[in-house]
């Protein structure tokens, strides 16, 4: 790790490599040039998936198959496993991490709204020793998180929600690429405290406050589906238009609500 | 700058001087001349590159041949046992599994990476197990007909 830090710090223009699936294309595509790439895969510290006190730790080196087949996430929080094995296709399973997927932060990616319906914490190592970011507070914009240049995260943290909490993801898939055109995870726990996180809406990952806040509150799946998505900025592509994924993003919140009532 | 990478592939040890920003699809097809890795779409979404690494199947196209540095890596060349075709190389040519052929390489390692993880898959496992190939001559019934033919075939020589 120290050896890693150093390199990312030593003024090159260097970036963290994992899995390499985000990575690797962009630099094909000449959206990224840089001089030196640091692959993190092989830090043992890395790897690993734990329970420690409560607390799901998944190391960020993981591939998403390593953590959709991990019996300490199934047994935990099997919507985290179901997610991941919902991501792309066995190839990029095989070879995609968590860590880089987050890092990438792509609008579209799963793991952002997976992360943030479970509350998760990042842990990040860099210039200046260890800190441990809310998944609320990772994620600032498109393709952007509050990472420096020399940080690597080290961990995904995730509070194991009590006993009776119900959790799901539903994802509406590009056929080709297999990223979510709209994806809604929820978790809703025995207190009817409810999180909502939507992938592939707006500009980058989100919790939806009203959707939650009616729900926590009772309204059914129905009324706090319908407040999904409004009062943020839509994606609009050749796969999806605005009006067609805030429509989209009303249907999977209501499918999601109604999955964990 | 070329950074020195050992692999073994279909069983023989080679060291290689590479440059870093080689794909590892390139340096299997144009530095050991094992063209039966096919280049598709250079986007990691038709499969046509998979090889396996270390057991599990990847896309070779997006992956620096560095970063397999150590590795042992599988072919299509490395599947056949001499003269006599792997299980799934007989199923693709016994069920008429492919046409064109292109996609097949990618096809058959995805397939060897389903069978390895799951001996007796279901057709929706196998079809779910594909997503990430695709057949542009859209011959996917016969593909999931060649592996189910390779499942049994492998099944029965286990129980015999």
């Amino acid at each position: 790790m120290e050896e890693a830090i150093e390199i990312l710090q030593n003024g090159s223009y260097a970036k963290v490599l994992g899995g390499g699936h985000s990575l690797v294309p962009a630099l094909k595509l000449r959206l990224n040039a840089p001089e030196t790439l640091v692959d993190v895969t092989r830090i043992e510290s890395l790897k690993g998936i734990a329970i420690e006190d409560g607390t799901l730790v998944i190391g960020a080196a993981n591939t998403h198959h390593e953590i959709a087949t991990s019996a300490d996430v199934h047994n935990t929080l099997s919507f985290l496993a179901k997610g991941a094995s919902a991501i792309g296709d066995v190839q990029v399973r095989n070879k995609g991490t968590i860590g880089g997927s987050i890092a990438h932060a792509d609008p579209s990616a799963d793991w952002p709204a997976l992360l943030l319906a479970a509350d998760a914490s990042i842990v990040i190592q860099g210039a200046d020793g260890t800190k441990t970011v809310a998944a609320q507070d990772f994620f600032t914009g498109f393709f952007s998180t509050i990472l420096e240049e020399s940080d690597i995260i080290t961990q995904i943290r995730i509070p194991i929600p009590p006993e009776g909490t119900k959790s799901t993801y539903q994802k509406f898939v590009q056929p080709a690429s297999r990223f979510a055109i709209v994806g809604c995870a929820a978790v809703k726990e025995p207190s009817g405290a409810t999180r909502v996180a939507f992938a592939g809406v707006s500009d980058y990952a989100f919790r939806d406050e009203a959707v939650e806040s009616a729900s926590s509150s009772g309204a059914s799946a129905e009324e706090a589906a319908s407040k999904a998505a409004e009062g943020v900025s839509i994606m609009s592509d050749h796969y999806a238009s605005e009006d067609y994924r805030k429509h989209l993003a009303k249907v999977y919140a209501r499918r999601a609500l109604v999955e964990v009532s | 700058m070329e950074i020195k990478i050992s692999v073994n592939v279909n069983g023989k040890d080679y060291v290689r001087e590479v440059e870093p920003r080689t794909l590892l699809v390139h340096f299997l097809r144009d530095t050991l001349r094992l063209t039966g890795t096919h280049i598709g779409c250079d986007t990691s979404s038709c499969g046509a590159c998979t090889i396996h690494v270390d057991g599990i199947a990847v896309k070779s196209c997006t992956m620096l041949a560095v970063q397999a540095d150590g590795s042992s890596i599988t072919t299509i060349e490395g599947l056949a046992q001499g003269a006599e075709l792997h299980p799934l190389q007989e199923g693709f040519k016994e069920c008429h599994g492919l046409q064109c052929g292109f996609c097949t390489p990618g096809m058959i390692m995805t397939a060897a990476d389903l069978l390895a993880k799951n001996p007796c898959p279901s057709e929706s496992e196998i079809r779910h197990g594909l997503e990430g190939n695709f057949c542009r001559c859209t011959g996917y019934h016969n593909i999931v007909k060649a592996v189910q033919y390779a499942a049994e075939k492998m099944g029965n020589e286990v129980s015999a």
